[in-house]
């Protein structure tokens, strides 16, 4: 617990060095505990009168991101919810589908799809998912906006936090949380919606009638989304999430990364207006230190990249905003990889180290499964059947000689409408089917179905003999399924 | 339920052992948090005050950074502290001896799961033991219940179909051994059955005198059979076979003895087989379900064994009115 070796990953080597040099002019030595008190962070959100780029498009994906969540759960399909997941049933509606808890094996696909686009992009684009896409950011930026029209930004809110209670700080804090908690329980209405249909939730909590697991898990996602997003914010980032910790083995020297331009930057200082930076010996940097006020995380991206940087680009858009204020050229603090800060490339260079053998990699595997996917959704048959040879009876002899083997067919109909079905028998010379040949199941319904075959004696080889039993929607050609199994013959 | 304390095998010392062991865990955690908590080590500062390395340096240059855990991050293994102790209050996780304030166990759960069940399930099951089975099977919903406890019980010998296997009855062809009527049929998962045909070939006679009889049992329900052999197995069979099946073969429900006039054999009707059947005898055990099967599972599971072979006759109208 105590004493866990911290490597910060893809420290540049200037932050190294200039840490190396620090230790060794002062090593002063000073009592300290193992835990510290978490210092609260206050992003400043606002630097200047408009969102920078990033910032836009932060605000884009938020906004696509919870259309998409708020709103799929209202979509209606053929009559019931398009996107519901009955756990109770144990059946997954996705639009036209109805998965069954066999295809589990798509969520596994899915999953793999998911893991690998996270590599990729991760190998291209560095932390995007994080500083884009994430929850944690998504929900932080929700609530911080509306942080930021009640209580003001940085400067008023660290103002208001060191004063003393009074009805004024009361009645700000208290709007304050009384929306995130607005927000965070429409949250967890919306995530349980996909699990109980959301409309009829909604009259339920209308009326107060919610109860039991709807209920709980309401609160539920509600507190999640509240603590997370309202009060653990960036150390949920820092210390809960397993990401940072192994960024550094998907990241390489030509991933993109939000950086700063060290030699352009320093030696970094305020200056005088008197005369010119370089007649000063001052790099472009003019420590303002908007890009460590912006910061979610509360870094100094000047000391590098390090792992509780979540990649928003936050910082970017400050110091973009404060060099073309100064007249100087934007890109002081920019996406780059290692690579071309070290080479002194230029954004074409960038592009031209995209296609590297990893990213190759990731992108054949990641297409290899995507269209393995599409192709078994699109092949997908909406008709299960097991076949359970009967083991108490092996074979037995029935009117007129005939030698009759017994099986139940475990049928599950995952189309979503009734259908007749016919059984077929395969396999050996004269088998027949001697039990009821056609079948009727509602759907997405399962049911057992018996069936006898008969074949005459002298057809059937003593001992096992593979057969294939066939069933087939009388309605629809495509729907057929086809099993393997043994029938038995009688010791001669 | 068997008291794990009075086992010779087992002795109070592992009572104290377990609850020693789990006591001094979690007060040895709970102590070795709070002193990391209140623990100081030294570490380098620079030259601005910033404190950079622990002071660690290994192989001479790889330094260990000091990164602290937030402190609310200690909060969380005090709230393990204080789940444990919760957890041992209210079950019993401190040996044999402390029950636990819950005073839960496995089986008191799976009762009270039973308990649940019953109270759901037993209405639809008391619902249906009300009627009479001739209505019962009449009802869908009740044939399904009465197939699944079927396929659960009953299956293992005759069969997912019911038809039988060599030994074992088919109970769809409206043959039966000892009657097929709803009561006969209660009365047979209930008590069960065990129908004995005794070796009859030292009392029938020698090799041809049993030939001769096994022809004369084909003869009875005009199966290919030597005419002259069956004239002459005639007497043997009336005065010894004609105890249980009768004069005429055609057998006697009350002890279960098999009509031999039809074509349905319950071991296969080829003269070999039949031959055999006189020499060995057979013996014939259908098992008792009533530890088994409550009353209510099995009037249903009678209900939907009647209705495979009187699927024209189950009544779908009221039940009569009863008399009495």
């Amino acid at each position: 617990m105590d004493n866990a070796v911290e490597t910060k990953p893809l420290v540049s080597p200037g932050v190294a060095e200039a840490r190396s040099a620090a230790v060794g002019a002062a090593p002063r030595e000073v009592e300290i505990q193992l835990y510290a008190r978490r210092e609260e962070i206050y992003p400043r959100q606002r630097v200047g009168d408009s969102l920078g780029i990033f910032q836009k498009w932060r605000w884009a994906t938020v906004w696509a991101t919870q259309i998409v969540f708020y709103g799929l759960p209202w979509l209606q399909w053929n009559g019931r919810q398009a996107l519901l997941f009955d756990l109770a049933a144990r059946k997954f509606y996705i639009f036209g589908m109805v998965l069954w808890p066999q295809d589990i094996i798509y969520l596994t696909a899915i999953l793999i799809i998911a893991a690998l686009s996270l590599f990729l992009f991760t190998a291209i684009g560095g932390r995007l998912w994080c500083g884009y896409a994430c929850p944690q950011t998504v929900y932080t930026e929700i609530f911080m906006w509306i942080e930021r029209h009640i209580e003001g930004d940085r400067a008023r809110r660290m103002k208001l936090d060191k004063e003393p209670m009074s009805f004024r700080k009361f009645a700000l804090k208290a709007a304050k949380h009384g929306a995130w908690i607005a927000v965070a329980l429409w949250t967890g209405f919306t995530f349980v919606g996909y699990f109980t249909p959301i409309r009829e939730l909604t009259v339920e909590v209308a009326a107060f009638a919610a109860g039991g697991w709807s209920l709980f898990w309401i609160l539920f996602y509600g507190l999640a989304t509240y603590g997370n997003a309202g009060w653990m914010r960036e150390q949920v980032c820092k210390y809960m999430c397993p990401y940072a910790r192994f960024q550094s083995a998907m990241f390489d020297p030509d991933t993109l990364i939000v950086t700063y331009d060290r030699e352009r930057g320093e030696p970094r200082g305020v200056g005088s207006k008197k005369s010119s930076r370089a007649e000063q010996n001052l790099g472009d940097c003019v420590e303002c230190k908007l890009c460590v006020q912006v910061c979610p995380t509360g870094i100094d991206i000047r000391d590098g990249l390090q792992y509780e940087c979540i990649g928003c680009a936050a910082c970017i858009d400050a110091c973009d905003h404060v060099m073309e204020k100064a007249g100087m050229s934007k890109g002081l603090i920019r996406y780059s990889t290692e690579r071309a800060l070290e080479q002194h490339y230029a954004a074409t260079g960038i592009w031209g180290h995209v296609l590297r053998p990893r990213v190759l990699v990731y992108s054949g595997i990641l297409a290899a499964v995507t269209v393995a996917l599409a192709v078994a959704v699109a092949m997908r048959v909406p008709l299960k059947v097991d076949v359970i040879r009967d083991r108490g009876a092996l074979a037995r002899e029935v009117e007129d000689g005939l030698v009759e083997n017994t099986y139940r067919l475990q049928v599950m109909n995952t189309a979503e409408r009734g259908q007749a079905f016919g059984i077929s028998a395969t396999g050996l010379p004269g088998l027949e089917i001697a039990s009821e040949p056609t079948f009727d199941l509602p759907g997405a319904a399962t049911r057992s179905v018996m069936v006898r075959l008969r074949a005459r004696p002298e057809d059937i080889p003593p001992g096992s003999n593979k057969i294939v039993i066939g069933v087939k929607s009388l309605d629809d050609a495509g729907v057929a399924v086809e099993e393997k199994t043994v029938f038995l013959g009688l010791k001669r | 339920m068997n008291d794990i304390g009075a086992s010779q095998f087992y002795s109070a010392f592992w009572d104290y052992y377990i609850a020693i062991i789990s006591i001094v865990s979690v007060v040895g955690c709970a102590v070795f948090l709070w002193l990391q908590s209140r623990r100081t080590v030294k570490a380098q500062v620079n030259a601005r005050g910033e404190i950079l390395t622990t002071g660690h340096v290994w192989d001479g240059d790889l330094q260990e950074y000091h990164n602290p855990m937030p402190r609310w991050w200690i909060w969380l293994f005090y709230i393990t502290v204080l789940f444990s102790i919760l957890y041992l209050i209210l079950y019993p996780g401190l040996g044999t001896q402390w029950k636990g304030v819950l005073n839960w166990t496995q089986v008191g759960q799976y009762q009270g799961e039973v308990k649940t069940a019953d109270a759901k399930f037993g209405p639809i099951f008391a619902a249906y033991a009300a009627q009479p089975i001739e209505q019962v099977a009449g009802d869908a919903r009740a044939r399904q219940m009465g197939e699944r406890i079927f396929l659960n019980n009953c299956a293992q010998c005759h069969g997912s179909d019911a038809h039988g296997s060599r030994g074992f009855p088919n109970l769809s062809d409206g043959d039966w051994l000892y009657g097929g009527a709803p009561d006969v049929l209660v009365t047979t998962i209930t008590g069960g059955r065990n129908g004995v045909m005794p070796p009859m070939g030292a009392a029938v006679g020698g090799k041809a005198e049993v030939d001769e009889v096994a022809n004369y049992v084909l003869s009875l329900s005009d199966s290919a059979n030597d005419s002259v052999k069956a004239a002459r197995g005639r007497a043997k069979f009336e005065t010894i076979c004609a105890a249980c099946h009768g004069a005429d073969g055609k057998g006697n429900p009350a002890i279960g003895a098999p009509n031999l006039t039809d074509k349905v054999w319950l071991y296969g009707g080829s003269s070999a087989t039949i031959t055999e059947t006189i020499n060995g005898g057979r013996n014939n055990v259908m098992p008792s379900f009533k530890n088994i099967l409550t009353g209510p599972e099995i009037h249903l599971v009678a209900a939907y064994v009647w209705s495979l072979s009187n699927s024209g006759k189950a009544s779908t109208a009221a039940p009569p009115a009863p008399t009495k």
